[in-house]
Parts: C-alpha cells; sequence; structure tokens
C-alpha cells in the first residue's frame, strides 16, 4: 500500500474514532464521545448506531492490507472495500434519518427500525472522504488513468460532489412534487398541480382575468430576448463597424451588469419611474401626465431585464461581429456587391447564429431572474416569484414550489438543448487563424442611422440609472424629496468608536457575511472548476463526456431553482445544514462552479497539451504538472474564475434568499427586504457600497494573483489550434452577470 | 544518479486503437540499445502514436512494450526511463532556459543546485552556456530546439525520443542539426528513436529504419537494405524514387531470374520469386541514357527535360510505359522530341515481391 492509501486510511479512523459523527448542536460538544457528539466507534460499542458498524469494519479490511506489497489483488481489494465502504455509508444515512422517514425496510436490515439519526457532521465526512479514496486509489492500482493517485482520486472527488450538491438536491425536487409526505407516490394531485390553470391558464386573452405564470414568464422571456439581442446587435455593429465616437464607453457598459446586482435596475426603475419617482415627478407638474403605477408589472419587469441584460446581448455580438472576416465582405465588394448588398448577403448571414445565441442567453436569463420581477412585478407573477412565494409565502407550499421548478427548469433545460443541439453544430467562427486580414466593411448609412437611434436612449437610459444608483444614497428619499443628507449611510453603516470599533449600522452583519462567504466560497469555486477543467481536458476516462455533460447542464439550473433544491435536500438528514453559513458556501460554490469550470477549459484551450506531456515524460506527475506548468499558465483563467465567482457571490439573489437566516443574512437579501418595506434609500446606498466593494475586490485579486511571466518579449504560449473566437467562449462573463 | 544507461525497445505485436481509428496494428519491431532507429513513412500512418506509447503517452490497447528486457506496458509516462523531443519542442514558456533544463531533476526531488549542475552540464553539450537566464520567446527556433534536446538529456534516459525534431527549422538548418543529433548520439552512446517522415533524413543519421504504412510496419531494416532490398513496392518508391514496371520473369535458376522488360532482357536475384508476372524497381539514375539502337535497351522517346544544375530530369515514353529517368549528363542535354534508347546500370534494380 502507497503512503497517499496509508493518509487517506489514517483520516478516516480519526473520522470514526475521534471525531463527533454527527453535526454537534450549536457546536456544543456535551457528552462527547457519546450522544450527539458521539464517535461512531463509542455509539456502535455502547450500542447506540449499530448501523454505524458496517462503515467500521470497511476500514477494518483497508487497514489489514496496510503493510502488504502491491500486488494485483490489493488493488482490486481496495476497490471493493471503498465502494461496500460508501454504499454502506449512504444506505445507513438515508435510510435512518427523522423518526418516521427515511426507509424503514432497509433501517430493519441495518438493526435500526424505527429509529432516528441527527444529520451529518464532521466524523462522517472525513470517513466518507477517506472510503472514497480508498476506493479511487484502488482503482489506480489497477491502472486506471494510469495508474495516477490524484487523477482517480480527483475525479472521484468531483463526481461525489457535484452528485451530492447538485443532482441530489435536484432530484428531491422531483421527489416532493412527485412523493407525498407519508412516501405514497401522489401522480395525481402531481397533474393536478402541474396543470393547474395558474400556471397555464389563457384568461388574459379573453380579457379580465390574469394568464398563468407560465405564460407570463415565457413571454416576458420573448420580448427580453428579441430586445437585447438588436440593441446588442445595434451596439456590436455600431462600434466595429462605424468611427463612432465614444466607442470605449460602450465598452466598458458591458462590465456594468457583471457587478451590478440584478434587482439594482429595478430598483432605480422605481426611484426614476415609481408613482413619487423623479421622473414620473417631472412629467406630472410640467406636462401633466397624471402618476400612475404602469411600471409595477410587465413593462417596468421588461424595462429593467432589458436594460440588465442587454450588455450580454452586446458581448456576444461583439464576439460574432469580429468574428466575421473582412476579407469575405472585400470579396463580395470585389465582386461588385454594393454597401447595403454585402451587407445583406454576407454580413447577415454570418450574424445569424450569433444573434440566435444572444437571443436564448437573453431568454434564460429573464426566465432565471428573480430580483427584478420581485421588486418590479406587482401583480405580474413570473415562475421564480411564483416558486419564492409558495415556499416562503402564507401557503408554505413545497409540493406546489417543487412542481413550478420542475417547469422552469424545463423551460431553461429545453434552451439548454436547442443551443447545444442546434447552435453547437453551427459554426459561429470564420476567423480561421491567419491571414484573415483586411479592413472590416463600414456599414451602410441608413443602418448607421437606425442603430443610432435604438441606441442613444439606451445609453442615456443606462447612464441616468447609474447615477440614480450613486445619487440615491444621499438624499433624503429621491423623487420627493431632494435634500442631501447622510442619514441612509449612517443607518446601514455606522461605526461607533466610543468604546473602541463597533459596527453599530444595520448593514454591517450582512455585509460581513457576505464578504465572508464570498471569499471562503470563491476560492474553492475556482480550485474545483480548475481541476474539473484539467479533468475534461486533459485525462482520458471512461464517463468523460457525461462528466462535461453534466456540469454543462449545471448552467441551465435557474439560481430559484437550485434555491429550492437546497433547502428541499438540505433540511432533514443526513445532511442537516439549513440555517447553516456553510449552506450558503455550498450554494455557491456550485452555482458558480461552471463558471470555473468555462474559464478552465477555455484558458487549458490557450495552453499546449505537448507541455503536460513534456513534463511527464520528464517523471513528473499529474499533480506535480498541474502545480507546475499548468496553474502557472492559468493565471489569467484562475483570476477570471476568481473575479467571477467573487462578485457572483455578492450578486446573487435568487438562489441565496431562501437559504439565508437571521443569523447568516446576506447583502442582497436584505436590501430586497429593505426594498419591501419600503426603505428605499438604505437600500440604494447599499447596493452603491456593494458596487464598490466589489471593484476593491476585483483589484485586489488582480493583484494577489499576479501576473504570469513568459519572458521579456511577450510571446503568446503556443498554442495548439488556431484560437476559435466563437460567441460562446464570452459564456462566463455571460454567467458572471447573472 | 546512478546511470543506467542505454536500453533496448521491443514492440510485440502492439496496436493503437482511437474508437474506430486504428493508428498502429499490430506492430513489432526491435531497437538495439545504442543505436538510432528512425520510424519513417508517409503523414498519418502512426510515427507519431508508436513514439507516444514507447514514452508512456499513450497507453497501447493490444500488445506488449519492453524497455530493457522489462515489461511497461501499463506504466505510465512519468514511470518510464524516456524522454521525448516534442516537435514544438515544448518548452515551458514561463520558466527560463536553466529552469526548463533543470525541471526534470528538480521534480525528481534533486536539491536546486545539484539540478542546476546536472543542467548546465548539458546546456553547455549543446551549446547553450551563456543562455540560462533567457526566456524560450527570446530564443531562435534553433536554440530552442536545443534547450529541448538538453532537457530531455538531463535525465540520462534509457531511451531518447525524437518527434519530427527538424520540422520547424529552415532547410539550410535541417542538415546540420541532424548531424549534430547523430554526434550527440554517438558520443553519449544513446538509444534514440526518431521519427522522420523525409527519407533522405532517415537514410543519413540511422542505424535502421522502420518504414510504416498504413498503421503497420513494411519493412525494417538498415538503410542499406531498404533501398536494395525494398520489401515491397511501396518501400521502394517511398525510400529514394524507383519506376515500378510490370515484368514477367521467363525462368529461375539458381536463384536468379531471366526477366522481359518489353523488348529488353535482364538477369537479376530471383530473391525467391517463380517464374511468371512480377514487379521491377528501377531507379532514376540506373536508366542510362544512349543513342537509339542500342542492343537490350529501351527505345524512348523525350517527353520533358528539365536542366536542374548537377543533372537533368527526363520523362521518357517506352514501350513499357512512362519512365523517370536522372541523367549527369547536363553537357548535352536532350530535349523533348528526341529519340533515345535507355541502358540498364548494374546496380539499382531489383525485383520486388
Ligand atoms: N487522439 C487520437 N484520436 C483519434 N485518432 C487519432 C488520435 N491520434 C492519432 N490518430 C489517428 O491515428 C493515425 C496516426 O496518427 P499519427 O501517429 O499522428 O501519424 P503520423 O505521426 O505518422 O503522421 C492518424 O490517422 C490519426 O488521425
Ligand atoms: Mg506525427
Amino acid at each position: 500500500m502507497r503512503a497517499s492509501t496509508r493518509l487517506a486510511l489514517l483520516i478516516g479512523w480519526l473520522g470514526y474514532v475521534l471525531i463527533p459523527w454527527y453535526l454537534p448542536q450549536d457546536g456544543s460538544l456535551a457528552g462527547y464521545p457519546f450522544g450527539q457528539a458521539g464517535t461512531a466507534l463509542a455509539l456502535v460499542l455502547s450500542g447506540a448506531s449499530p448501523w454505524l458498524l458496517p462503515i467500521g469494519l470497511a476500514l477494518v479490511a483497508a487497514s489489514l492490507l496496510v503493510g502488504r506489497e502491491e500486488r494485483p489483488w490489493i488493488g482490486r481489494s481496495l476497490v471493493w472495500i471503498g465502494l461496500l465502504g460508501l454504499i454502506a455509508f449512504f444506505a445507513q444515512g438515508f435510510a435512518i434519518t427523522l423518526p418516521d422517514q427515511g426507509i424503514p425496510w432497509l433501517a430493519a436490515l441495518f438493526g435500526g427500525a424505527g429509529q432516528a439519526q441527527p444529520g451529518m457532521g464532521f466524523g462522517a465526512l472525513m470517513t466518507l472522504f477517506s472510503l472514497l479514496l480508498m476506493m479511487c486509489h484502488g482503482l489506480a492500482y489497477r491502472g486506471y488513468c494510469r495508474g495516477d493517485l490524484f487523477t482517480t482520486s480527483a475525479i472521484g472527488i468531483v463526481v461525489l460532489l457535484i452528485g451530492l450538491f447538485v443532482f441530489y438536491p435536484v432530484a428531491t425536487i422531483l421527489q416532493s412534487a412527485l412523493v407525498e409526505s407519508d412516501g405514497t407516490l401522489a401522480l395525481a394531485s402531481f397533474f393536478e398541480r402541474l396543470l393547474s390553470p395558474t400556471i397555464w391558464g389563457l384568461g388574459c386573452l379573453g380579457g379580465g382575468t390574469n394568464c398563468g405564470v407560465a405564460w407570463n414568464t415565457l413571454i416576458l422571456a420573448v420580448l427580453t430576448g428579441v430586445i437585447t439581442t438588436l440593441l446588442g446587435l445595434a451596439c456590436a455593429l455600431l462600434v466595429l463597424r462605424t468611427r463612432m465616437p465614444g466607442k470605449r464607453l460602450m465598452r466598458a457598459m458591458t462590465v456594468l451588469p457583471i457587478i451590478t446586482p440584478p434587482f439594482v435596475i429595478g430598483l432605480a426603475l422605481i426611484l426614476l419611474f415609481g408613482r413619487s419617482g423623479a421622473i414620473t415627478g417631472i412629467l406630472a407638474e410640467w406636462v401633466g401626465i397624471p402618476r400612475s403605477r404602469w411600471i409595477y408589472g410587465l413593462p417596468g419587469v421588461l424595462l429593467a431585464q432589458v436594460l440588465a441584460f442587454a450588455p450580454i446581448a452586446f458581448l456576444v455580438l461583439m464576439g460574432t461581429v469580429q468574428g466575421i472576416a473582412p476579407s469575405m465582405e472585400e470579396a463580395a465588394q470585389t465582386l461588385g456587391a454594393k454597401h447595403w448588398s454585402t451587407f445583406r448577403t454576407v454580413t447577415w448571414p454570418l450574424l445569424r447564429p450569433g444573434l440566435a445565441n444572444a437571443f436564448l442567453l437573453g431568454f434564460v436569463e429573464s426566465m432565471a431572474d428573480f430580483g427584478n420581477p420581485l421588486v418590479l412585478g406587482g401583480n405580474f407573477e413570473v415562475l421564480s416569484t411564483k416558486i419564492f412565494f409558495a415556499v416562503v409565502g402564507a401557503a408554505h407550499n413545497q409540493g406546489q414550489a417543487a412542481v413550478l421548478a420542475i417547469v422552469l427548469l424545463a423551460f431553461t433545460l429545453g434552451a439548454f438543448w436547442v443551443q447545444q443541439r442546434w447552435l453547437g453544430t453551427k459554426s459561429y467562427t470564420t476567423v480561421a487563424g491567419k491571414g484573415d486580414s483586411g479592413i472590416p466593411a463600414m456599414l451602410p448609412t441608413s443602418a448607421k442611422v437606425i442603430s443610432a437611434v435604438v441606441i442613444v436612449p439606451w445609453v442615456l437610459l443606462t447612464a441616468v440609472i447609474y447615477a440614480v444608483i450613486l445619487i440615491g444614497g444621499f438624499v433624503k428619499a429621491m423623487g420627493r424629496d431632494h435634500t442631501l443628507t447622510l442619514e441612509h449611510y449612517r443607518t446601514g453603516f455606522a461605526i461607533d468608536f466610543s468604546n473602541g470599533i463597533f459596527f453599530e449600522g444595520a448593514a454591517w452583519p450582512s455585509l460581513f457575511t457576505t464578504l465572508k462567504v464570498a471569499a471562503i466560497s470563491s476560492p474553492l469555486t475556482a480550485l474545483i472548476g480548475l481541476i474539473t477543467a484539467f479533468l475534461l481536458t486533459r485525462q482520458h476516462f471512461a464517463g468523460r463526456r457525461t462528466l462535461e455533460f453534466t456540469t454543462m447542464l449545471s448552467f441551465a439550473i435557474p439560481g430559484t431553482v437550485l434555491g429550492v433544491a437546497y433547502i428541499l435536500a438540505f433540511n432533514v438528514p443526513p445532511v442537516e445544514i439549513t440555517g447553516t453559513g456553510l449552506i450558503l458556501v455550498l450554494a455557491f460554490v456550485f452555482r458558480n462552479m461552471p463558471v470555473g469550470v468555462r474559464s478552465g477549459i477555455a484558458g487549458l484551450a490557450q495552453i499546449d497539451k505537448s507541455l503536460d506531456e513534456a513534463s511527464m515524460t520528464l517523471r513528473a506527475r499529474s499533480f506535480t504538472t498541474l502545480r507546475r506548468v499548468v496553474l502557472p499558465l492559468l493565471k489569467p483563467a484562475l483570476i477570471t474564475a476568481l473575479v467571477y465567482s467573487f462578485v457572483r457571490c455578492i450578486t446573487s439573489v435568487s438562489a441565496v434568499i431562501f437559504l439565508v437566516s437571521a443569523e447568516y443574512n446576506l447583502a442582497t437579501a436584505y436590501i430586497v427586504g429593505r426594498v419591501e418595506a419600503g426603505e428605499f434609500g438604505l437600500a440604494i446606498a447599499y447596493s452603491s457600497v456593494l458596487i464598490v466593494v466589489m471593484a476593491v475586490g476585483i483589484a485586489l485579486i488582480q493583484v494577489g494573483v499576479g501576473e504570469r511571466k513568459l519572458g521579456r518579449r511577450a510571446v503568446p504560449v503556443p498554442k495548439p489550434k488556431a484560437p476559435k473566437q466563437t460567441a460562446r467562449l464570452t459564456k462566463p462573463a455571460v454567467e458572471a452577470a447573472k | 544518479m546512478s546511470k543506467a544507461g542505454p536500453a533496448s525497445v521491443e514492440f510485440r505485436n502492439v496496436s493503437m486503437r482511437y474508437g474506430a481509428v486504428t493508428a498502429v496494428d499490430t506492430v513489432s519491431f526491435a531497437i538495439e540499445a545504442g543505436q538510432l532507429v528512425t520510424l519513417l513513412g508517409p503523414s498519418g500512418c502512426g510515427k507519431t502514436t508508436t513514439l507516444r506509447m514507447i514514452a508512456g503517452l499513450e497507453i497501447a490497447s493490444e500488445g506488449e512494450i519492453l524497455i530493457g528486457g522489462k515489461d511497461v506496458t501499463h506504466l505510465s509516462a512519468a514511470d518510464r526511463d524516456v524522454s521525448m523531443v516534442f516537435q514544438s519542442y515544448a518548452l515551458f514558456p514561463h520558466m527560463s532556459v536553466m529552469e526548463n533544463a533543470a525541471y526534470g531533476p528538480t521534480v525528481k526531488g534533486f536539491a536546486k543546485a545539484k539540478a542546476q549542475e546536472m543542467a548546465l552540464e548539458k546546456l553547455a553539450l549543446v551549446g547553450l552556456k551563456g543562455f540560462e537566464k533567457r526566456y524560450p520567446s527570446e530564443l531562435s527556433g534553433g536554440q530552442q530546439q536545443r534547450v529541448a534536446v538538453a532537457r530531455a538529456l538531463v535525465l540520462e534516459p534509457q531511451v531518447l525520443l525524437f518527434d519530427e525534431p527538424l520540422s520547424n527549422l529552415d532547410a539550410k538548418l535541417r542538415r546540420r542539426v541532424r548531424q549534430e543529433i547523430r554526434d550527440l548520439q554517438q558520443s553519449l552512446n544513446l538509444t534514440v528513436a526518431y521519427v522522420t517522415h523525409d527519407q533522405e533524413e532517415a537514410l543519413a543519421v540511422s542505424d535502421k529504419i522502420i518504414v510504416m504504412s498504413n498503421a503497420r510496419v513494411a519493412q525494417q531494416g538498415s538503410p542499406r537494405e531498404l533501398y536494395e532490398a525494398p520489401a515491397d513496392a511501396f518501400v521502394a518508391d517511398f525510400i529514394g524514387d524507383a519506376n515500378l514496371l510490370d515484368v514477367a520473369i521467363t525462368s529461375v535458376t539458381d536463384g536468379r531470374a531471366d526477366i522481359a522488360l518489353g523488348p529488353a532482357r535482364l538477369n537479376l536475384p530471383a530473391r525467391g520469386l517463380a517464374a511468371g508476372p512480377a514487379k521491377i524497381a528501377i531507379r532514376p539514375h540506373s536508366l542510362l541514357v544512349s543513342e537509339p539502337g542500342l542492343p537490350n535497351g529501351l527505345p524512348g522517346i523525350v517527353r520533358k527535360s528539365s536542366y536542374l544544375g548537377n543533372h537533368v530530369d527526363l520523362i521518357v515514353e517506352s514501350p513499357v510505359g512512362e519512365l523517370f529517368v536522372v541523367s549527369p549528363d547536363t553537357q548535352r542535354p536532350r530535349a523533348a522530341g528526341d529519340s533515345i534508347a535507355l541502358a540498364f546500370a548494374e546496380t539499382g534494380l531489383v525485383l520486388v515481391p
């Protein structure tokens, strides 16, 4: 047995013998090593939890192999010991949970009929880890992944994590939609809920009543997709194909949504166009347009989403327009085509895949958006808000939430499927590598005019909105009383220096929690993401394509669905972590992991595989190769992953609004609370603080990770292929903007 | 560091499949310790795959691979005592020349000073003393290649592999570098496997050549054997140009065959062939241009003639088909349309099975 396997075994024994098996209540160790704080060994020996015995037996069996020389049968035995241990581990965990829950027949098999046990804790975690490593090491001994312990272990860990924190929660949604709380299959009530008129009703067509939420969501998503795509296209064409002034400003605009919490736009719109909004007031006094609540409902949500997501479409379409080789348009011109017909016959067809992609992104973003419909929706309900109110509202109907989550998930997965099947096979790119120089064709004048007419109002409105965000916190009440004041900042962020430093302001606790959670989860996200990317691109193993597909799929899970899934899955044993800070960290890590994977894959695509191979032929194992060769060259990707996951931790609302608790509140959830209470000043002040915090955080990350050094002459890392400039490469940026 | 010395390499019925593609198909060969063996063949025939299987970068789907008599079929690259010089050189762009060269001993756990000393020795050997602090991006292509060679040599591997090492160098440099590699191999007594698609390069440096075609070994042997006794038409054509013609063997006596080639009669070693139709490979310079009416020659008419400085290339139409002829006679170049006769030289004619 190799040294690292012995270490893995040692970890298992520590978890089984020394560390409390369950999650101690309120961190108290009363009764150790028995009772709630008991270790597995003590609980088995005292007869309290006999079902933990098989796990101990697995550890004993593995210990018998310790001193042996490496033979084929050792590897095989390790695989079986690890596998059986894991099965025993999960079987007892899911069989014996709360009283009257779990799987009774399996519980009886383990000798725990009618018993209950609390959620698993650190002892269980260490033992689980050890059993998993044992199995993976056994596979490596048997020659899997060229016998590389690191590779098999990393695959095992990634698969387990994704299974436990993505698949299991999503499966739990299905389960709670289909199964009644007493364990019987309830297909009838499932279909009744699924087909209910509140979801699919068409009342709005005949006038009068509202349409179902599914239709609302779809209509909103289609409108948002179309409008953002058109705006993005106009903008991309203007920036890249005219000598328009202010191009840098336009590019800077694409960064804004990344560091703006999604509901902030909606909030600013209320301050501008709400009944007592600034612009509403001006219009009422000067032009005599009566004050109304038009902003609450479809128009407002649509406006907010368009403003929030159009920059994403712009980013995607910039890539597409840049990818159209000027030489092709020049070719068309030398063949006698005029400006307009070049655009129509060459440029436009090449743009189409990019347009479809931009539309789908806007479509999915809109469906997944939660913050704007929440603050601006009024009576206009969409799936994400309906799910939220089903969970936290008076009805407290988890079955209904699960059904709605399934509908929403079906929509986003459908869009994802279309994107993969249809766009995945089409080539977006015309940049084939070298030699494609030339001067891009300028836009025909009519197209210029149309684009400008569309864009100028948009840019102006965006500018006004960000001005509101900046100024709003410094006036008494935007729209009503424009006296300058520091009152909102004082409420939120006052510090009392009279007795040392006391963070008095109401916003401090949530800000500190947010920063802490972001600081813990973003390195984890980057680490897991980059390792997964390394496995996916650089290693061959059975099931690689499935793993790749799974990580891609988790892109398509809307935050609201993930949030619901987490409370459904993790508020009962075996994993009972709702209300803790841990669940927030986990939610962020697995929600943002695709971003890490994406930037890792994009980064690795820039590093020629022969560098890894050269390292391997120089006797370096894959861990050393990863550390000495790949990671230093991956620094840009590392920065991207860190920045995006950090920013997304701070800005995201949908996934975590279900998961926050009084003790662990997050900035965005706090702000949404202020908005609902009508304290707009504090909300907007806090939002601008968040934007500043993110800017500082990004700068710190960039300084901390440092530049990658490739010699004094700037020469790119050898590239395996011509860099393909596809619209989809910008996905991390897009993801981050959610 | 204990020097293991050069080791032999042996393939026994090795195959490599990628899904439906068979990149290497039941290949067997042996490389003796201390020899330089080239894998030669057209692009896509499986040379790189074979080399990567020696390195352990691909694990064979079938068969056994032995290095120094030990079965290494399932060992990973990091566990084999084999180094490789990559076609792209694969220098680590974020490390200086010194760090690149010292990478092997460093990851093997040698102290930094010792690792640098080992690296410096090999860098000096390839003539790169004084370049230690530079980064790969600050070197010319030729220098980069030397760094790659030095880096591969530092651990004094049992087998050293080169994948088309000259393909990124300009034509002038190639001749010199291939000779340097050969000198290095001989003076350090290394086992080297060398991949190329250039037959001239292979002939110039090898102790032994393994010719591959369509994922299989077409023939292996010394350069002279391959040239003078090609196993089949493919090898005859690939190693030095050849005119491949249909002939009839009229009789075989004492291992020599009487052959009818159009109107001409030849007598060549039979190479195990019996009477009947066969093929002959005739090197372009073994067809000698003479005046028409030559007894036992091939009459012909010049179709094309190109003057190339030290020789003349001719395309000649003859009763047995179009022939490619290289004539050293630059003083009286034949013009298109001239009637000539072709005589046969003593060497450069061979029956192919
Ligand atoms: N990773 C791979 N996956 C699929 N096919 C491959 C792979 N590597 C090589 N091949 C195929 O195997 C054959 C031999 O390739 P290679 O060994 O690189 O040829 P050579 O080096 O002689 O040009 C080619 O047809 C190539 O397409
Ligand atoms: Mg090759």
